[in-house]
């Protein structure tokens, strides 16, 4: 089966001599749901634009469905559809307008155009708004007629970098839902999200990207999986002056005063309460400190930043 | 693409350029109306009843040519500095860089975009004129020939402006630096047979004296030049402009990082 995506050596040094990418290696199946993440100024922009010929690479290959885009641009771009992260229509022109102009930059007939635009506008609420300019959209119904314009033409990959962002909540999961729908329709998609509970609901394969290179590619599952340790968040009956000495399991408390307990995997919970009956703490709530994926995620990016300094400092 | 499929990209562009300046037409169609009117009934009815003949026509007939011409330079021009530079702005020129449109279909199709409104412009202006003067036909393939080069040029110029443009400002200093020195000192108000030996030597190195003066054949029948020599100077010109946009649309430069 060819890959919806191969990146290969993947280097990108800007203008002013920044490296924004060191080295970029992806591979995304056909049919993958796909989530790329990592903090600010990570490179996931710049790897997208690269993809979608909005950024010059410095070098490396990028494939397309097998079409590389040094030799077979065109083909590449046809299976392509972009949600890029910065509003990029003419704020001046009709909803209507900027879907089926769209759809004529593919060589696609005005017909066949309008009854596209018709379709996605519709199926993401947008078909009242058809005559509107888009300067006079909100923030929410900007990002969904950016998602419109990239499926006018029906592409079998589509890349969405952070289409969330600013988003509430219920515009969220209905977006969640229609990009779900699309996956299962076939359309292999790829997005950036700061929201690690979108990739967590969302995405089969997650590489996380740091500093211009990618520190992990895996399955979600593995990934979950890898997490050995969680914290919990206990709320005492009775506010703590120190953290109490649980055997065997390292205690803090928070800025709140709650208690924070961390427990390897495997380790189970009823010792945490025997412990803690031990001393007489009651405890009244407890919870999971925060999303899985965030906690793992914050942990890589935090050593991968210790990491780059010893470099720093061995070089020194 | 197939060469359906390139000739949708292509009126794609053009019809969403045709739009954009019908839609602001308040700041694009009706300024060079009103502008022009004025030329006609100040140097053409009243200076031009007190200079008599110029190039062996009442000074009216003689300007008339001149000021179409113009009128479609400046339009042409504007159309594709404006709107290339603001989708670079607004960044919705990314609309069209993730496309599959080749370069050279981009710049087709904004170039005839620019040469929709320079010729419409030019039309309105005719139009206008006849409210003041009879105009006469001399030489029709000459003269058709000749605005749709000129006006092709033209946006093609608007075009490099475009790219090269990094702020608003940037795309009014060549219309308001040179381009309408040049056209006011490319004989659209003389004949440069008035000018002194050496300023005609000067004027000649005008190139928009030739454009004006091949316009000017094509109506009346006189110029100061040979309007062949000018087609052939106006094509020269449109294939080096063509060149440079398209190299400078293959490097990216100003759109792509
Ligand atoms: N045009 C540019 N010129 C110079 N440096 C740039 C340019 N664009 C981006 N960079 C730099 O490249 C790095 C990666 O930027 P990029 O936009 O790819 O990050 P990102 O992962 O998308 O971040 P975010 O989550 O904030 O969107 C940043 O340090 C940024 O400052
Ligand atoms: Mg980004």
């Amino acid at each position: 089966m060819t890959n919806a995506l191969e990146i290969e050596g993947l280097t990108k040094t800007y203008g002013d001599g920044f490296k924004a990418l060191k080295g970029i290696d992806l591979h995304v199946a056909e049919g993958d749901f796909f989530a790329l993440l990592g903090p600010n100024g990570a490179g996931k922009s710049t790897t997208l634009g690269i993809v979608c010929s909005l950024v010059n690479k410095t070098a490396g290959k990028v494939r397309v469905f097998g079409y590389d885009t040094d030799t077979h641009l065109s083909d590449a771009k046809l299976n392509l559809g972009v949600v890029p992260q910065e509003f990029n229509f003419n704020q001046f022109e009709k909803v209507f307008d900027i879907v089926t102009t769209q759809a004529g930059y593919y060589g696609i007939p005005l017909k066949q155009a309008s009854a596209s635009a018709e379709k996605y506008l519709k199926k993401l609420g947008l078909w009242e708004k058809r005559d509107t300019p888009a300067r006079m959209l909100s923030g929410g119904m900007k990002r969904r007629l950016m998602i419109a314009r990239a499926l006018v033409h029906e592409p079998k990959l589509l890349i969405l970098d952070e289409p969330t962002a600013g988003v509430d909540i219920e515009l969220r999961r209905s977006m969640w839902t229609f990009l779900e729908e699309m996956n299962r329709q076939g359309t292999t998609i790829i997005l950036t999200t700061h929201y690690l509970e979108e990739a967590e609901a969302l995405c089969r394969n997650i590489a996380i990207i740091d500093h211009g290179k990618i520190l992990k590619n895996t399955s979600k599952k593995a990934l979950l999986q890898q997490l050995s340790l969680e914290t919990f968040v206990l709320d005492t009956e009775k506010t703590l002056d120190a953290a109490p000495e649980l055997n065997g399991f390292p205690t803090r408390l928070d800025g709140e005063g709650a208690l924070e307990v961390e427990v390897q995997k495997g380790q189970g919970l009823n010792q945490v309460f025997v412990e803690l009956e031990r001393l007489g703490i009651k405890v009244v709530s407890m919870r999971t400190k925060a999303n899985r994926l965030e906690e793992l995620f914050i942990r890589m990016v935090e050593e991968n930043a210790a990491e780059s300094t010893q470099t720093v400092e061995g070089a020194a | 693409m197939t060469p359906q499929a390139l000739f949708t990209a292509f009126s794609t562009i053009v019809v969403r350029e045709i739009r954009r300046f019908t839609r602001i037409w308040a700041q694009t169609l009706l300024p060079p109306a009103v502008t022009m009117t004025l030329y006609f009934i100040i140097f053409g009815n009243l200076i031009g009843s007190r200079i008599g003949e110029m190039g062996g026509f009442e000074y009216m007939s003689f300007i008339v040519p001149g000021l179409i011409m113009m009128s479609v330079i400046t339009s042409s021009y504007a159309n594709v500095v404006s709107s290339f530079f603001s989708m670079k702005f607004q960044r919705s020129i990314e609309e069209l860089l993730v496309s599959p449109v080749p370069n050279w279909v981009i710049l087709a199709g904004y170039v005839t975009g620019g040469m929709a409104r320079g010729l419409g412009i030019g039309l309105i202006v005719t139009l206008l004129s006849l409210a003041f003067t009879r105009l006469s036909i001399h030489n029709l393939p000459m003269m058709v020939l000749t605005v749709f080069l000129t006006s092709a040029l033209f946006a093609l110029g608007g075009f490099i402006n475009a790219m090269l443009a990094t702020k608003f400002d940037d795309i009014s200093i060549v219309p308001t630096f040179v381009l309408t020195p040049l056209t006011y000192l490319g004989g659209v108000f003389y004949s440069i047979d008035l000018l002194p030996g050496f300023w005609q030597g000067v004027s000649m190195a005008n190139p928009i004296l030739y454009m004006v003066n091949g316009f000017r054949y094509g109506i009346l029948g006189v110029s100061d030049v040979n309007p062949f020599v000018s087609l052939g100077m106006i094509l020269v010109f449109i294939s080096v402009l063509a060149f440079i946009a398209l190299r400078m649309l293959e490097r990216g430069k100003g759109i792509r990082h």
